[in-house]
């Protein structure tokens, strides 16, 4: 029985269908990986609800007008200076007048009480404020609570709040150092 | 001139091209790999702020993403900042169909997870967001995440 040699496939156009699914993935798919600042938005207010009062030195408020300007409890600053004066303010200081009130939270990741500061950020930006120096203001003010996050981490366990593997730590972290800001409900606040 | 001439028999013998497929198949899978396909052709210009304390958004499939800026085409849509939802131009008022329907996409189990990725221009206006904000706090997509290029740090 003689049996014929089936003949060799040509594979010399390989490359050429290789080329062409190359191609076709380049040009339809995009290589940037998404990055960003992520909020939590708060849940809209109800119009019966009266506002709930918050002492005025448990407050830093921050203001940008339509021209990009910057105001923290009622003076000029800049955004630069921004970082240091949020983490003073959000620091620890019990007994003075001037902080913010500090009272104790119970971790119960850690099973102990923790000094905890009642201090809250309110952000607030006009309609005319442009979004890059919302983000610029936002990124500082993540800054600075990241710092704080990390600070507290390395105290804590000894290593950064990023390289903490551990669920319940990163959990910890994060209820010692909550991220108080608010945004006020929006409204024309002018600026000429 | 003979001196010149080549000798027979000598020809240089040809590359090997049988391993040429395997690597662009190489390049094809990296590339597979490593990036995401368009979904939407961006009508809006989008020239990112920067931030250095940024997060990277996990979980693509649980993304929707609503676009602000200025049209691209601006002979045709003016130069006002508008909003883009899918592939056309949308007003305010079309976001709570467009949440309701991108969480109609998605399993049950996972709606709770859908993030809002803001895609704005740094140059846009904070009233045109601000509007978008207050839709999405009321349609109760309150994970947001404000998209922003990475800043190499300078100095640390």
């Amino acid at each position: 029985m003689a049996r014929k040699a089936s003949p060799e496939i040509n594979a010399g156009s390989m490359a050429d269908i290789a080329f062409l699914l190359l191609i076709f993935f380049l040009v339809t798919t995009t290589m940037d990986v998404d990055t960003g600042i992520t909020r939590k938005l708060p849940p809209p207010v109800e119009k019966d609800v009266d506002d709930v009062p918050v002492k005025d030195r448990n407050v830093l408020k921050i203001l940008v007008n339509s021209h990009d300007m910057l105001m923290v409890d009622g003076k000029r600053s800049d955004v630069r200076l921004l970082k240091d004066k949020t983490k003073e303010f959000m620091a620890l200081h019990p007994d003075n007048p001037d902080y913010p009130e500090v009272t104790t939270r119970y971790i119960e990741e850690m099973g102990k009480d923790f000094p905890a500061s009642k201090g809250i950020i309110s952000l607030k930006n006009d309609r005319g404020t442009s979004y890059e120096m919302y983000i610029m203001v936002q990124n500082e003010l993540a800054r600075a609570f990241n710092e704080m996050k990390d600070e507290k981490s390395v105290e804590l366990f000894g290593v950064k709040y990023t390289q903490l593997v551990d669920e319940k730590k990163i959990k910890a972290i994060n209820k010692i150092v909550p991220v108080r800001i608010s945004e006020a409900e929006p409204e024309d606040i002018g600026g000429l | 001139m003979s001196r010149f001439k080549t000798k027979k028999g000598k020809d240089s013998p040809g590359i090997n091209t049988s391993s040429l497929p395997d690597i662009i198949f190489m390049l094809l899978f990296f590339f597979m790999v490593s990036t995401t396909m368009r979904e939407v052709t961006v009508r809006v210009k989008q020239r990112m702020p920067e931030a250095t304390e940024v997060q990277k958004l996990e979980k693509k499939s649980l993304v929707s993403f609503i676009y602000i800026g200025e049209p691209k085409n601006t002979k045709l849509f003016g130069t006002k900042s508008r909003i883009q939802l899918n592939d056309v131009f949308a007003s305010v008022d079309d976001i709570p169909e467009f949440i309701a329907k991108e969480r109609e996409a998605r399993d049950e189990a996972d709606r709770k997870f859908i993030t809002t990725s803001l895609k704005v221009d740094g140059n846009t206006k904070m009233g045109v967001v601000t509007d978008v904000k207050q839709e999405l706090r009321k349609s109760g997509a309150f994970k947001i995440n404000y998209s922003t290029r990475k800043k190499v740090k300078r100095s640390h």
